[in-house]
């Protein structure tokens, strides 16, 4: 840790001088390519309103957090993405509803719970940070915490991305492959509302979908193979995530909301660059 | 022909001994709503049967049971061949009923078979072994020339005949067809009967199809089964084909309309 520290100091760079750049700079080297790599997977299969709700919702984990006293939120905002995440996929199985119905009633409860767990006393804005999220107050803690779950995270995706590709392309094609299409999904909902939990705190509850979504739908509009989706999206993400930290110090603009807009402007480009190529045949 | 049709009807008795799968009295019922009854149907190797019936009358539901997709009453059997596959648990090729995605995916034949085939993450690196293989099973279905076009570029005959590809991979004990030609022009149509035909006797299959195109497939099955909710008959595709229900249904019998009388 300090020795990377002592290597990013030594750019010859204003922001490189100040630790509290370069903790975010880390964050973002080790999260950047994990929200690439689960974002490709959720473009694929369709799952984005499903990852926004989690990261909406977890304002009720935040709630829970509180009432019960925890000195950091953390594990209740973890444990309660994780039950509503499970909870979502049961309820669409148990009542065959459309996907997106289960989801927006799913969020709505949450939501509103959030808000009266949150409001009561009358003190919300105590919690508005969770809202925009603030990267650079990470702690060297918790970036090592966010190191150890994105390896462990990461690893069991890779396991078993090749299966939950296949149920994204079509289900019944993929569960008649053998084994079952219910415990991947299940597997991929825990991962996702176990990702976009970890992270809120630093990129914050309204924009973190557009991190998860947006380098993959950029890297899908340039992408031949599966394996360049992946790859683009990886580079697409750490670039973002770098060029937009740098430009919120120099900005003096929230970092989370500004690595959005960049990756929108990569979308952007890469939209375009679709559009000039199916012109060129 | 009775209410209760042989399972074996239609065949030379001597192949009884060959059953490859014996579907026994099998019945479905969705939200108290029977969908099949008493469906009784032996499936042989190196043989083809055509599903025929009306919307609704719940051909694709017997795929789905075979797969094990819906609860079912009644036992399916699977005698498998030595050495290939388990009794418990056969190898089932299926065709899904119009594979629908996004046309923009990144994902291109090869992918589609390393995904399937491997649990090597097919983002990671690209294996010349995963694409050998592919390029082994797309030559069944003569589309080797496919294999790194995106699944968006295909035409849907040249799809189907991917799909048929993937599910031959591995060989399967029974190989389910859902409407595979839905959809596709007539001479796309003839292609895929001809490598399906073709495929039966190479491989050895099973095979179970399920058909609107009930000109095409006459010529191509060896049994069709005209199913409503239940079997209403099975046979030589001659002997079903003259079923008056059938023609009724299939509205075959309709006769030119007369002029000038009151």
């Amino acid at each position: 840790m300090n020795l990377l520290h002592t290597l990013i100091a030594r750019l010859p760079f204003e922001w490189a001088q100040f630790e509290f750049m370069r903790n975010a700079l880390l964050a973002v080297i080790i999260v950047a390519p994990l929200f690439a790599l689960i974002g490709t997977l959720v473009v694929n299969n369709r799952m984005a309103f499903f990852s926004d709700a989690i990261g909406h919702a977890s304002l009720t984990g935040l709630g829970l957090g509180v009432i019960l006293g925890l000195a950091d939120p953390f594990w209740a905002l973890v444990g309660f993405a994780l039950v509503l995440g499970l909870g979502i996929l049961a309820l669409q199985r148990f009542t065959r509803s459309p996907m997106d119905t289960v989801i927006s009633l799913s969020m709505c409860f949450s939501l509103a719970l959030g808000v009266v767990l949150l409001s009561h006393g009358g003190s919300f804005s105590r919690f508005s940070s969770y809202l925009i999220g603030d990267l650079l107050s990470i702690t060297p803690r918790e970036i090592v915490r966010l190191l150890v779950m994105s390896v462990l995270v990461g690893g069991g995706l890779l396991l078993g991305y090749n299966r939950i590709l296949l149920i994204g392309l079509n289900e019944s094609l993929a569960r008649s492959r053998g084994r079952s299409a219910w415990w991947p999904q299940v597997f991929f909902c825990a991962t996702i509302a176990l990702v976009v939990t970890m992270n809120l705190g630093w990129v914050g509850i309204l924009i973190i979908n557009s991190l998860l979504v947006l380098p993959a739908a950029a890297a899908r509009n340039l992408a031949q193979d599966a394996r360049q989706y992946v790859l683009l999206a990886v580079g697409l993400s750490l670039f973002c995530g770098v060029a937009g930290l740098i430009a919120s110090f120099y900005a003096n603009t929230a970092t989370g909301a500004t690595i959005v807009l960049v990756a929108m402007g990569c979308y952007a480009v890469t939209l375009g660059i679709k559009g000039w190529r199916a012109r060129a045949g | 022909m009775e209410d209760h049709p042989h399972p074996h009807a239609g065949l030379a008795p001597h192949r009884c001994g060959e059953c490859c799968t014996r579907i026994e009295r099998l019945d479905v019922t969705l939200n108290r709503q029977p969908i099949l009854t008493d469906i009784t149907l032996h499936l042989h190797c190196g043989e083809l049967t055509t599903l025929v019936g009306p919307n609704g009358a719940g051909k694709s539901m017997l795929l789905k049971a075979i797969l094990g997709e819906v609860p079912h009453g009644g036992t399916i059997h699977f005698l498998p061949v030595a050495g290939h596959g388990r009794e418990d648990a056969p190898v089932i090729g299926y065709l899904p009923q119009q594979l629908e995605f996004d046309r923009n995916s990144p994902v291109n034949v090869h992918d589609l078979f390393a995904t399937a085939a491997s649990r090597w993450p097919v983002a990671l690196r690209y294996s010349r072994r995963t694409r050998r293989a592919a390029l082994e099973s797309l030559r069944y279905v003569e589309a080797e020339h496919l294999v790194d076009r995106r699944l968006g570029q295909l035409s849907g005959g040249e799809l189907q005949r991917v799909l048929l590809a993937l599910s031959l991979t591995p060989v399967p004990n029974l190989l389910l067809l859902d409407e595979p030609v839905s959809g596709i022009d007539v001479a796309g149509r003839e292609l895929f009967y001809r490598t399906v035909s073709d495929l039966r006797r190479r491989l050895d299959l099973s095979i179970l199809m399920v058909s609107h195109d009930l000109a095409g497939v006459t010529t191509v099955s060896d049994r069709i089964v005209f199913l409503n909710l239940r079997i209403v008959c099975l046979g030589r595709p001659a002997d079903v084909i003259a079923h008056p229900e059938l023609r009724r249904t299939f509205g075959l019998d309709i006769a030119p309309p007369e002029v000038g009388r009151a």
